[in-house]
């Protein structure tokens, strides 16, 4: 259980180009258990947004079943919300964007509600490249039901309940890499400072966008057998490079030594500033990152960061070939053919 | 004896599937209907692309009797397979056409029929010399036999196939050699031979001849969908794809050339009506067409889409169960399972067609109502609706027509609104509360929509009052849709008559045609057809006023009559006595509930103390 939240707000927060502070954005309190690594999520989440200066009313929150789709209650309290099945939140999401292309689409979900339920759904989610930023909040457990290992545990990760896994996991990175995804991401509910750019980086993008965050279930997963622990992942991750998102008008950082500077531009100009040593992988090849995750994988290592961009992805949208108008604002003059179209109809069928 | 019958007779034609068999049937069902008289055409076909058995049956029937009529009085023979089932299938004093390029068998010795032998196969051979064109073209001759032994115009022939060759003009003259050849060897040999035939009458009017699923396709487009998920399923495909070549010629813009609609074909029907019901919770209209086993899968989105209260409209085009049962056979056999769909106490709005034009209005008419309401609609279709040719009424639509997208609240409905909004707060009194679509207003509006239970201000709640009030809330919207889903259509032959038929959908045609006959012999049998779920009360009084009611449907178990004692309550002394505040039942309040119904008080089954529906009976 959570702790309550104070109502005071400082007369002199910070405000966005919109002018709102970042309790703008903030949602009810959360129920999920203290030091819940889906809490620092949702605190991310909150911070991206506030600090694009997003309306948060022009964003959808949607979510399927389990502790981590219970979030989207905890963020962005002036957005609509839906909480839909378990599994189901990627075609609801995609019904959801055909009706409106004009609104930024966050998908919160969970590893049981992705690899396995909905790993379907998701599969053909990422093939469909609807444009949306899919978060998975992703901690090897079922924490709902009490701690059933889900698809993405380790083999030989153990959970509180002591069992070693059995079965191969999961890594839904490559899983939507292979499938086409343009932006693939990982990063650790732990690590702020990599999620926020990583985050306003998906929200960019046009098309899918995956995010898996490693996000440690404290009650029920959070032990040290386990390999979605935090300390675990602590001593074991190695980040691809440090990125930011910086609009296009602005400066670019002082280069570290011994690094690279990369920058890409995303499709509204934009740019994703990656610095990273030589000879690290490429984002821009698949190749390249299928053959990164596979050597962390051998070496015990969780590979976090921006994993591959492609800028040139088209979103459903672009395939189906639909209006620039969303769809859910045309009325019957713009749809209904009318009844002299109808008789004609009518009179080919005598 | 010969039948002698001028326009009302039935042919079936025995084909295999995959020769192009059934255009020519159809012509020779088209060309009737151009000569005035009405038909009523089916496809019997297996579950299979190339190589079985398949049938195609034409009534002729000048008094437009469109349901089937049962037995066969003239066959065309045509697949050697099935040839023995065929020759005995025809009743007495009927007629028999087959491939005479081979004898038949020596045992087919009736004398009760008459034989019409046309050499098929030996006259394509010397008259084509294209392989296929030996196949298809022996179709056409013989609806070119046909169309001498029923001495029709055949004129009306050769205009059918300019009319359908338009575009191909070069293969015209081929296909009427064909149909001539027919015509002329009939005419030569079996002049006089067949009893039966088809005048030019004047009994079509302005009917049409369309398949069911089309005029669906069309209602959906009239209706104003614009997002369609789905995933194919016999019989329903069709549906969908009619939509989308509807959409393709009344819904590109014009300056852009891009689409007014959005059609994905999903990975599974969970899929599908997943994506109907995000883009309708979006403020699109959304639908899905399937059949009973995606009704099956799509249970679990119909509870949420009832429960978070969201429009949504499922295209049910029914077919033979259970399991994959008969997928090119047509049934009734989902109506338990689509009204009662998903675990927990849900029911859902279910209308059913009985012709096109039923399907075209009630599928328009099922946006509408789904708005309204903000539950899923359920169009009741089935096989022999959706995939046969029926001849039906025009599709008609008034431009004056408005969507009535129900109770939405615009950004200046926000911003004038001054006590607080609640998503699920019953202010009309209709059981139906007030939704926003997301992006509507900066600050106000926004909510939560779930699945789990709610209060009246869209807030996760596990109070039982709160939970108990919402779900008596959907009892009082389930009142709201019997007023406003379409009505039975009510028929008294005789008021006296204690005598009643209940039927619904594709059973009306033949019902309808039975109780003439009866009343033919004195039997006076009044009738309901029903047209939507829940029931509206004057059907309830229909059956209070009748002693013998004979319910007729397309399913082994009888499922319209149990959905009836069901909702009315009707011929049992067992009361309910019931608890759903998700609470242990608790045996103080069984025992007061039931001292106070053998008290002859008029108290609500529920019984929890707060109850808010005392006095209505469950």
């Amino acid at each position: 259980m959570s702790y309550l939240r104070s109502t005071f707000r400082h007369p002199e927060a910070p405000k966005n180009d919109l002018g709102y502070t970042r309790s703008v954005y903030e949602g009810a309190l959360s129920t999920l258990c203290a030091g819940c690594g889906h809490d620092s999520v949702s605190g991310t989440i909150i911070q991206a947004c506030f600090e694009m200066s997003l309306e948060p009313h022009k964003i959808a929150k949607m979510s399927g079943i389990g502790c981590s789709s219970k979030t989207p209650a905890y963020f962005l309290k002036g957005s609509h919300g839906f909480n839909s099945v378990h599994g189901r939140m990627p075609s609801v999401t995609t019904g959801a964007n055909m009706a409106n292309r004009d609104l930024t689409y966050i998908g919160v979900s969970g590893d049981g509600d992705t690899a396995s339920i909905g790993m379907g759904q998701f599969m053909h989610l990422v093939r469909r490249n609807v444009n949306m930023v899919y978060i998975c909040m992703n901690n090897g457990v079922y924490g709902l039901t009490k701690g059933q290992d889900s698809a993405t545990a380790d083999v030989g990760s153990a959970s509180k309940k002591g069992v070693p896994n059995l079965y191969e996991p999961m890594d839904l990175c490559e899983i939507a890499i292979s499938l086409g995804s343009g932006y693939v991401a990982r990063s650790f509910s732990g690590d702020k400072d990599q999620l926020v750019p990583l985050l306003k980086g998906a929200i960019k993008h046009n098309g899918f966008a995956l995010i898996d965050v490693i996000s440690p279930c404290v009650t029920f997963n959070n032990n040290t057998s386990s390999t979605k622990a935090y300390e675990w992942v602590r001593d074991h991750k190695e980040a691809t490079g440090k990125i930011d998102l910086v609009p296009e008008e602005q400066e670019i950082v002082v280069q570290q030594p011994n690094q690279i500077l990369e920058t890409i531009k995303m499709h509204d100009g934009s740019m994703i500033q990656l610095q990273r040593q030589p000879n690290s992988l490429d984002i821009q090849s698949r190749a390249s990152v299928l053959r990164s995750l596979e050597d962390a994988r051998s070496a015990k290592q969780v590979l976090t960061g921006l994993l591959y961009v492609n800028t040139n992805s088209k979103d459903t949208h672009d395939i189906i070939n639909t209006s620039d108008k969303p769809l859910n604002a045309f009325n019957e003059e713009d749809l209904c053919p009318g009844s002299d179209i109808l008789e004609a109809i009518n009179e080919s069928l005598r | 004896m010969k039948i002698e019958s001028v326009n009302e007779f039935v042919i079936r034609f025995a084909n295999v599937n995959g020769t192009g068999s059934a255009s020519a049937n159809n012509m020779f069902s088209k060309a009737v209907f151009r000569m005035g008289v009405p038909v009523s055409p089916k496809n019997i076909f297996p579950s299979n692309i190339q190589g079985l058995p398949t049938w195609f049956e034409v009534r002729v029937t000048e008094r437009s009797y469109l349901g089937s009529r049962g037995d066969v009085d003239f066959m065309v023979a045509i697949n050697g397979q099935t040839l023995e089932k065929d020759y005995y299938s025809v009743i007495e004093g009927g007629y028999f056409l087959f491939d005479s390029t081979k004898e038949l068998p020596r045992s087919f010795k009736r004398d009760d029929i008459t034989h019409v032998g046309i050499p098929l196969t030996r006259l394509c051979i010397e008259n084509y010399t294209n392989p296929r064109q030996r196949q298809l073209f022996k179709n056409i001759i013989y609806v070119g036999a046909l169309a001498s032994l029923f001495d029709m115009e055949f004129e009306v022939l050769t205009n059918m196939v300019k009319d359908q060759f338009k575009k191909k003009e070069k293969l015209i003259p081929p296909n009427i050699q064909a149909l001539e050849l027919g015509y002329n060897y009939a005419n030569e040999h079996y002049k006089d031979a067949c009893g039966i035939k088809v005048q030019r009458r004047d009994n079509v009017g302005d009917s049409i001849i369309i398949e069911g699923n089309a005029a669906t396709a069309l209602g959906a487009v009239y209706g104003g969908a614009t997002v369609a998920g789905w995933y194919p399923i016999t019989p329903s495909t069709s549906v969908v794809e009619g939509f989308e070549k509807y959409c393709k010629q009344f819904r590109i813009e014009e300056d852009s050339g891009k689409n007014k609609f959005a059609i994905l074909q999903a990975e599974d029907e969970l899929s599908a009506l997943g994506m109907a019901i995000g883009a309708n919770w979006n403020g699109a209209r959304g639908f899905t067409a399937t059949s009973g086993p995606g009704i099956s899968l799509m249970s679990e989105f119909l509870g949420l889409a009832y429960f978070a209260e969201i429009p949504v409209v499922v295209i049910d085009v029914q077919r033979s169960g259970p399991s994959t049962g008969m997928p090119t056979r047509t049934q009734q056999s989902d109506v338990i399972s689509a009204a009662y769909a998903s675990h927990g106490d849900t029911k859902h709005v279910c209308f059913y067609p009985c012709d096109p034009a039923d399907c075209f209005e009630m599928t328009a008419k099922a946006f509408d109502i789904a708005d309204r309401l903000q539950t899923p609609v359920i169009i009741m279709s089935d096989l022999d609706l959706g995939m046969n040719d029926h001849m039906s009424r025009p599709l008609v639509w008034d431009d004056a027509t408005r969507y009535d997208r129900g109770k939405v609240l615009s950004a200046e409905d926000l911003e004038n609104m001054e006590e607080r909004w609640g998503r699920y707060l019953d202010v009309d009194g209709d059981g139906v509360g007030y939704r926003t679509y997301p992006g509507t207003h900066p600050t106000k509006g926004s909510y939560f929509t779930r699945g789990s239970s709610h209060d009246e201000y869209a807030a996760y709640t596990e109070d039982s009052e709160a939970y108990e009030r919402n779900m008596e809330r959907l009892v009082v919207k389930w009142q709201t849709a019997k007023q406003i889903a379409p009505h039975p259509q009510i028929k008294y032959r005789d008021k006296n008559s204690k005598i009643a038929a209940i039927f619904y959908g594709t059973t009306a045609q033949a019902t309808y045609e039975a109780l003439d006959g009866l009343a033919a012999d004195g039997i006076m049998v009044n009738t309901c057809r029903i047209k939507s779920f829940p029931f509206h009360p004057d059907i309830g009084e229909f059956i209070q006023q009748h002693d013998q009611i004979f319910v007729v449907e397309q399913n082994r178990d009888g499922q319209m009559r149990s959905l009836l004692i069901n909702e009315f309550n009707f011929g049992t002394k067992m009361r309910s006595i019931l608890n759903i505040d998700g609470m242990p039942i608790r045996a103080r309040r069984i025992k007061r509930k039931i001292e106070r119904m053998l008290n002859g008080e008029n108290v609500s089954p529920y019984t929890t103390v707060n109850s808010s529906v005392e006095g209505e009976v469950a």
